[in-house]
């Protein structure tokens, strides 16, 4: 019986890809270990290696095809030296399936055991890409927009300004050679070349430390961390040398540096590579801190971080890179840090959100406004410094206020504005502000715990319906 | 008597065949030179035994690390460097690399106390001065942070191509840090224009190098990724400058980072509030009567014809700076309390 080889999943949240390349051809023999394929997503490439040996007898999707469906059954191998007749059911028998994630794959379409459906995570709940119903007052009336994913405008942002500014330049993990981990930085390295393009060794503290002596010596680095987890290793830098330099100087030593990259949950990669720094960094004076949602805000803000004579910590989002959105086509497309956005206007409730939590509020208001509750969006954009002034204008004209954080609710950016409240903005309040974060522990992996730990907007509409008293 | 085998007193040779920088030679000082040397090292010595008195009288508080022993370091490697090119960075005890650097005695001490008139506008305090002007970037209080940052210094001279090198100075105790290896790594690979100086004065704190360090020959510690350490006399300044010119050489050649180890002794405690008992009196004792960095220039004078009598000048003069340094710190006034909010970001958001 002929074996059935499947688009694999190259990731948790892979749903296509392209298949680049076929290695071999029909009449084939095919040995466990044989590169078979290249797949592609716009993360990444993968080398599709036979685990099953035999002759390749039909290829059914060919090479170039793009939006590969994962499970597609893309060729087929007879079994060796066997005909049909000789073969046990593939589908009674795991170790015939192709690759190790199409097996995976096959399982979960066929799972009625309760067990996880493919390549499940909670993350699913998270990645929105829900576009702002209000138009950003900072794009010029007529202006035309195009379609960009997120992964694009940071890049076009980072493009843009080092062909302005020869001081900028970028520096970390595979962003050269690799084309970036997550190839935010691609295309970079041709552009600008290896002096301005910089692979470092798996060494942040130590090029964190380089970078911000860079910073301190007139250049703009752009030093980018794979996940800010990792950045975990390089906090004293950023705290201490980065960010307290200014002061302590007396004005003397500027330190113009972004530090940038993913931050937040990503799907089921467990504890460590999963938590949102946010609240971390926005607790220290002297950083600014970024943390866009859609593609124009990463481009304008990423734009705006660069040319900051400050240091800022600029927190993307890995669910977010490949959403797509419109971007303003402009010559040079700036926004002002330190400015929230309203991304929909409502007068029953206020919600509060920053990065992928955008996504999540809009979700919520779009059910909610399908209840007869207009909910107002607000879009912090900036950590630090916060733009109160939105945040209270907002509950002047609701009375009712949400908190939505995809991130841990103790000392969060939630306790802040819900502190905001009660200092500055109590007379207007008719009910308490109600936060929706991720549950207080460290992420799990299993698919059903960490759709449990992770904010929903079902919880955003339960929130919103308890203070608005419904 | 029989005779002991002959001791080698030169370093052992190098384990490879890789291309090492020359065997440094000890400077030749003209009077001038010497004079000038002296006359730093003086200032530094007087200046802080000044400091120590006026933090015992509380006008300095926190902490206070003084560089007494340790001054022909710092003199006899600045003075080899160019002034309008090359950066310097250290760590906490900072104030000896500030005098040598010819930054005025009056900002640091009022930096001391605390006042407006301080270098960091009295906000930084003995651990956090700087001066852009002279390229001198600090003044870093957590231990081996400046090596990266140094390295980071480097790394913009290389990219500027301004022919400039970036020397930091770390301790024995910051050397066991490890970030300096992830910037010794960096350094090497893209061969980054930076002088690694390790002031070894034996004691991280109240830890002794052996207590601490399995490879006690701190210059070897760059072996690994192919940098190349020297050690050096750091007692006394024309061997201090003497390899400075040999390291400048190595560095300004293109040929990458390179580490000097000198080899120091602070007389004081690690900082204001150590007592020291970690060591003797007669070891303390012994550096100064043997090595005392200033007694050995006074004698390198001496041969030169320079007498006693000649120098009291030179010691009159730096008393008086410092007295009036003193003066002024004590008096001149505390920042202004709308200071508190001003410096902490550049911009406007």
């Amino acid at each position: 019986m002929a074996i059935e080889l499947k688009m694999p999943a190259l990731s948790p949240t892979m749903e296509e890809g392209t298949l680049a390349k076929w290695l071999v051809k029909e009449g084939d023999t095919i040995r466990s270990g044989d590169i078979l394929a290249e797949i592609e997503t716009d993360k990444a490439t993968m080398e599709f290696e036979a685990v099953d040996e035999g002759t390749l007898s039909k290829i059914l999707v060919a090479e170039g095809t793009d939006g590969v469906k994962v499970g597609t059954v893309i060729a087929t191998i007879a079994g060796e030296g066997a005909d049909a007749s000789a073969e046990p059911a593939a589908a009674q028998a795991p170790k015939a399936e192709a690759p190790a994630q199409e097996q995976k794959a096959a399982e979960s379409d066929a799972g009625e055991d309760g067990g996880p459906k493919k390549a499940d995570s909670g993350t699913k709940q998270l990645a929105s890409d829900k576009a702002a119903s209000v138009a950003d007052p900072e794009v010029p009336a007529g202006t035309e927009m195009v379609k960009v994913t997120v992964r694009e405008a940071l890049r076009d942002a980072m493009a843009e300004e080092m062909r302005a500014d020869g001081r900028v330049f970028v520096m970390g993990e595979e962003v050269a050679e690799y084309q970036g981990a997550y190839k935010v930085t691609q295309g970079l390295l041709d552009e600008f070349g290896a002096k301005r393009v910089i692979d470092t060794p798996i060494t942040e503290y130590g090029f964190a430390g380089v970078g911000t002596g860079a910073a301190m010596g007139g250049l703009r680095p752009i030093i980018e961390f794979m996940t800010f987890n990792f950045a975990m290793q390089a906090i004293d830098h950023i705290i201490n040398s980065a960010a307290k330099t200014n002061y302590m100087s007396g004005g003397q030593m500027r330190c113009p540096i972004v530090f940038r990259g993913p931050n937040g949950a990503a799907s089921r990669v467990g504890a460590q590579h999963s938590q949102n720094y946010g609240p971390w960094y926005a607790s220290v004076p002297g950083l600014i801190v970024i943390a866009p949602y859609d593609a124009a805000d990463a481009k304008g803000l990423l734009k705006a971080a660069i040319r900051s004579e400050d240091p800022v910590v600029f927190l993307e989002n890995e669910l977010m890179y490949g959403r797509t959105f419109e971007v303003p086509k402009l010559d040079d497309w700036v926004l002002p840090i330190g400015k929230a956005r309203i991304v929909r206007e409502g007068k029953d409730v206020t919600i509060v959100s920053y990065s992928i939590g955008v996504g999540v509020a809009l979700e919520a208001a779009e059910t909610l406004a399908g209840e007869g509750v207009e909910a107002e969006v607000i879009d912090l954009r900036t950590l630090r410094p916060l733009d109160k002034e939105t945040v209270l204008e907002s509950l002047k004209k609701t009375n009712r206020m949400v908190v939505v954080e995809e991130g841990w609710p103790a000392c969060s950016i939630a306790s802040e504005i819900v502190t905001i409240a009660m200092e500055e903005g109590f007379d207007d309040l008719d009910a308490p502000v109600v936060r929706v974060t991720n549950e207080d522990v460290p992420l799990p992996y299993a698919a059903n715990l960490e759709k449990l730990a992770l904010i929903t907007a079902d919880k955003v509409v339960a929130a919103v319906k308890k203070v608005t008293y419904r | 008597m029989a005779k002991s085998p002959a001791k080698s007193l030169s370093v052992e040779p190098p384990v490879t065949n890789r291309e090492r920088p020359n065997e440094p030679k000890r400077f030749e000082a003209s009077k001038e030179q010497l004079l000038e040397f002296y006359r730093q090292m003086l200032l530094i010595r007087r200046f802080e035994e000044k400091a120590g008195q006026l933090y015992g009288l509380g006008f300095i508080g926190g902490f206070c690390h003084l560089y007494i022993g340790q001054e022909a370091v710092a003199v006899g490697l600045q003075s080899a460097l160019d002034g309008e090119k090359d950066s310097v960075i250290t760590g906490y005890r900072d104030h000896g690399h500030m005098l040598a650097y010819g930054i005025d005695p009056k900002e640091i001490m009022a930096e001391l106390t605390g006042r407006a008139a301080g270098i960091s506008r009295g906000k930084g305090g003995s651990m956090h001065m700087f001066s852009t002007e002279k390229k001198f970037y600090g003044g870093h209080g957590i231990v081996g942070a400046q090596v990266s940052l140094g390295t980071g210094l480097a790394f913009a001279h290389k990219y500027n191509e301004d022919g400039g090198v970036a020397m930091a100075y770390f301790g024995d105790g910051a050397a066991n840090q490890g970030q300096v290896y992830e910037s010794f790594n960096m350094a090497e690979l893209w061969k980054l224009p930076i002088i690694y100086v390790i002031e070894n004065n034996q004691y991280a704190m109240g830890t002794s190098v052996n207590r601490s360090s399995a490879e006690d020959q701190l210059y070897k510690r760059g072996e690994s990724f192919r940098i190349p350490g020297i050690q050096v006399d750091g007692m006394d300044v024309l061997a201090c400058r003497g390899a400075a010119e040999e390291a400048l050489a190595w560095v300004r050649a293109g040929k990458g980072p390179i580490i000097l180890e000198m080899k120091t002794y602070r007389y004081r405690g690690h900082s204001m509030s150590d007592p020291a008992k970690y060591r003797s009196r007669d070891e303390v004792q012994a550096m100064r009567d043997n090595s005392d960095p200033i007694e050995g220039v006074k004698k390198e004078l001496e041969k030169l014809g320079v007498t006693e009598d000649q120098l009291k000048p030179i010691e009159q003069e730096i008393r008086r700076a410092v007295n009036e340094s003193a003066d002024f710190a004590e008096q001149t006034p505390e920042p202004d309390p709308a200071e508190l909010y001003t410096d902490v970001l550049v911009g406007t958001y």
